[in-house]
């Protein structure tokens, strides 16, 4: 079974404060992730790679088609999963690393990278370790792992993200962006990480500006511009 | 003016007969507090119009009445209670515990034992145990109904929470054959063990808030506590200064304005007995 | 996963004479499941939260409560002293306004012990310690536990009342807009706080609020409520990132962006 299949998903958006205006981006993107691939999703932008990402997370909802992902040893189709059940696969076979980090008040950069690990049972002392050792490999300061990350720059808190995305084992991991506002030195940390990744055999899914990187990560590339309703209707 | 103008212990038999009924049923309920249509008595509330009822309720022209005050028969109310019931029932009345067959007392239990055949009248101020921390008669009844009493613990915890003991002194709440929680009225927590398998029927009579609970004799009644804060009566480091007597409850009585003072027994009748060597008082 | 919902509310309805309060609601709340009701005052959710509670009775539909014993038992068919006893054991009721849930007269650690003591806790230092415990991990300090909740902010109130339900272990709470009224750096405090204690009790919690922002942050789960109805529901994220409804992208955008 394959960790990941998208079947023919389409998406429109209705703004309603618009007058209900329709807002095509996509019909029937079809792809398939094999374990131990980075699949990159390209082409300009606005043609919808965001969304689709956030369609394969379950973060927007999925119009037509199915997204089906391979949980506990059984296909869960995410495009009509019950919350429980998307959360479930959130929190044992999806990860994903987004381009902002949601912060939560109070709550230390070290606990936000080891929050997985203990999600999902792990010892904390030992989740805690984990974490010490991915914030360390991203360069962040030492000083600032106590800290919540609110207070962080976009660089700061895009790594403490990556650390929290990197550090579990899921079978599939959705990368939106990771290395938009890092430097160079820990764009290529974040490469040899996905590289890692891929060689664990977990299945990748992303979005990357940097040419550079993409061309260094990707085993294919698939061009959203294909099935792009927006260019179409415009 | 002639008693004749007055019907049998003043109450009408219409009224005694409703006083009756609620007694009864607060027999077969014991600790259940049971509404009743209290009358207006020729005394102010708080003056033990309640027990006055009850007593007049069940007194017949054969008992003798005894009536105290605080444990003492002299007090103007005492005495006042006695001549009306003298003069309305025409019953004999006397201050010695052992031949009362009915007792109506304002907040003490008798230190002479009593037997069974006697009928012991507490006057009741407030008879809601809950009212402290639940103001709403609706809620109370409810708690009662549903034997949801953490309520009554949590006086008890703050007692000792702010003062090291539970510092409750009188109207120290019991509970009744294992169900109802009671307010004793305010009698020293001093009598509460006399209330527990007593031979001598216990009923309460709350004129103001028109309510009528009672102790069948020989029921159970436990005075509420911690596994470790248990339950415990004052003690009085010397006896009585004029009889002697141990183990009963004194009156600190001041003597003068230099600091002068005595401590002697709050029951007169007993002490009074054990003085003159009259009686087989305690 | 757990297999089985801890409440089954199917066609859940209440009026007010000829004015609705709530109506057709139906939903399954799980075990460890944090379901928000969101929308503007009189759109129900209050009328919603209190009859699920059993504080209101409903006029049409049925609540089922998975027992901890595992039987299922419709709440409205249960007999007030069952229901009570549920109520202040595997049940929590978090008010907005501290004083209605707390004794405002009697001192923090009998607020939390009360529970305690209603069902047959007998043992004063052992209630005195559980106290000093939920104290603590409510974050108020051991020397304020003889002080009445008149001496408390409204933060520390809040938490107090917080630490008054969860002492028995309730496995289902819920919440009244339990951060309304309070200053936005106390009510992050809260929000954490609440956080980390309904994931490691594993608590099922119904939280009403009108805000997104404590929705998002607390909840796995959102039902969108309107004119008594429920207008959109599922997972939290989406339907606060891609809400579907017209009235939800109304409420979504008039989030003021921090």
């Amino acid at each position: 079974m394959l960790p990941l299949r998208v079947r023919d998903i389409a998406k429109t958006f209705v703004m309603h404060l618009r007058g209900g205006l329709r807002l095509p981006v996509f019909s029937n993107v079809s792809f398939e992730v094999a374990a131990g691939e980075c699949l990159v999703l390209g082409g300009p932008s606005g043609v919808g790679k965001s969304s689709i990402l956030k369609m394969l997370y379950g973060n927007y909802g999925v119009d037509a088609g199915e997204i089906l992902v391979a949980h506990a040893c059984r296909p869960v189709d995410l495009a009509k999963a019950l919350p429980r059940e998307v959360l479930d696969v959130r929190r044992l076979t999806l990860g994903y690393v987004s381009q902002f980090l949601r912060a939560i008040p109070r709550v230390p950069a070290l606990e936000v990278v080891a929050d997985p690990l203990i999600a999902l049972g792990s010892d904390r002392a030992e989740a805690l370790e984990r974490a010490e050792a991915a914030l360390a490999r991203l360069n962040l300061p030492r000083e600032l792992w106590s800290l919540p990350p609110a207070t962080f720059s976009g660089g700061e808190q895009q790594r403490v993200n990556i650390a929290r995305g990197f550090i579990s084992d899921h079978p599939i991991l959705l990368l939106d962006e990771p290395t938009a506002s890092l430097d160079a030195a820990n764009r290529a940390v974040v490469v040899d990480m996905i590289e890692e990744k891929k060689a664990a055999g977990t299945a990748l899914v992303g979005i990357f500006h940097d040419e550079d990187v993409r061309d260094r990560v990707a085993s294919r590339v698939v061009d959203v511009s294909r099935y792009s309703q927006r260019r179409a209707g415009q | 003016m002639n008693a004749a103008t007055y019907n049998f212990a003043y109450l009408d038999e219409q009224t005694k007969r409703m006083i009756r009924r609620a007694i009864l049923k607060a027999l077969a309920i014991p600790g259940y507090q049971v509404p009743f249509a209290a009358r207006e008595m020729p005394m102010p509330y708080g003056w033990g119009t309640g027990g006055v009822q009850v007593t007049a309720a069940v007194i017949g022209p054969g008992d003798v009445l005894k009536v105290i005050d605080q444990g003492a028969d002299d007090t103007t109310n005492a005495v006042s209670i006695r001549a009306f019931f003298r003069k309305v029932a025409g019953v004999a009345t006397t201050t010695h515990t052992a031949e009362a067959t009915v007792i109506q007392t304002r907040h003490r239990i008798p230190e002479y034992p009593l037997k069974e055949g006697q009928i012991l009248v507490y006057q009741v101020p407030i008879p809601e145990p809950l009212r402290f921390l639940e103001p709403r008669e609706t809620e109370t009844r409810v708690m009662h109904g549903l034997e949801d009493y953490g309520l009554m613990h949590v006086k008890l915890y703050e007692d000792i929470a702010h003062h090291g003991r539970i510092a409750t002194a009188y109207a120290y709440p019991v509970k009744v054959a294992g169900r109802y929680v009671m307010d004793p009225s305010p009698i020293p927590k001093f009598d509460n063990p006399k209330m527990t398998m007593s031979p001598a029927l216990q009923l309460f009579g709350a004129g103001r808030e028109k309510r009528i609970y009672a102790v069948p004799p020989y029921t159970e009644v436990k005075s509420l506590d911690f596994e470790d804060h248990p339950f415990e009566v004052q003690t009085f480091n010397e006896p009585c200064a004029l009889c002697g007597a141990r183990n009963v409850y004194l009156d600190e009585v001041v003597l003068d304005d230099r600091g002068g003072r005595m401590f002697v027994c709050s029951d007169t009748d007993n002490c009074e007995s054990r003085r003159t060597g009259t009686g087989a008082q305690s | 996963m757990t297999d089985a919902p801890i409440l089954e509310v199917r066609d859940l309805a209440k009026t007010y004479g000829a004015r609705l309060g709530c109506a057709d609601i139906s939903f399954d709340l799980w075990p460890g499941e944090v379901l928000a009701v969101v929308g503007e005052s009189g759109s129900g959710k209050t009328t919603l939260l209190n009859c699920l509670s059993t504080r209101l009775a409903a006029d049409g539909g049925s609540i089922v409560y998975a027992m901890r014993d595992g039987s299922r038992r419709d709440l409205a068919t249960m007999p007030e002293a069952e229901r009570r006893f549920l109520m202040r054991t595997d049940w929590g009721f978090v008010h907005q306004n501290p004083a209605d849930g707390l004794r405002m007269g009697v001192s923090a650690g009998a607020n939390v012990g009360e529970r305690l003591m209603a069902i047959g806790d007998r043992h004063y230092g052992r209630i005195r310690g559980t106290a000093l415990d939920w104290l603590s991990r409510v974050e108020i300090a051991a020397d304020r536990i003889d002080d009445g909740p008149r001496a408390f902010s409204g933060g520390m109130r809040q938490r107090l009342q917080i630490a008054r339900n969860l002492v028995t272990a309730p496995r289902l709470v819920f919440m009244d807009e339990p951060t309304g009224g309070l200053d936005v750096s106390v009510q992050a405090r809260l929000l954490d706080l609440m956080r980390g204690l309904v994931r490691d009790l594993g608590l099922s919690v119904i939280i009403v609020t009108h805000d997104l922002a404590v929705a998002r942050l607390l909840s796995h789960r959102i039902m969108v409520m309107k004119d008594g109805r429920v207008i959109e529901e599922g997972l939290t994220d989406r339907v606060l990132d891609d809400p579907r409804q017209p009235y939800t992208q109304l409420l979504v955008s008039s989030i003021p962006q921090a």
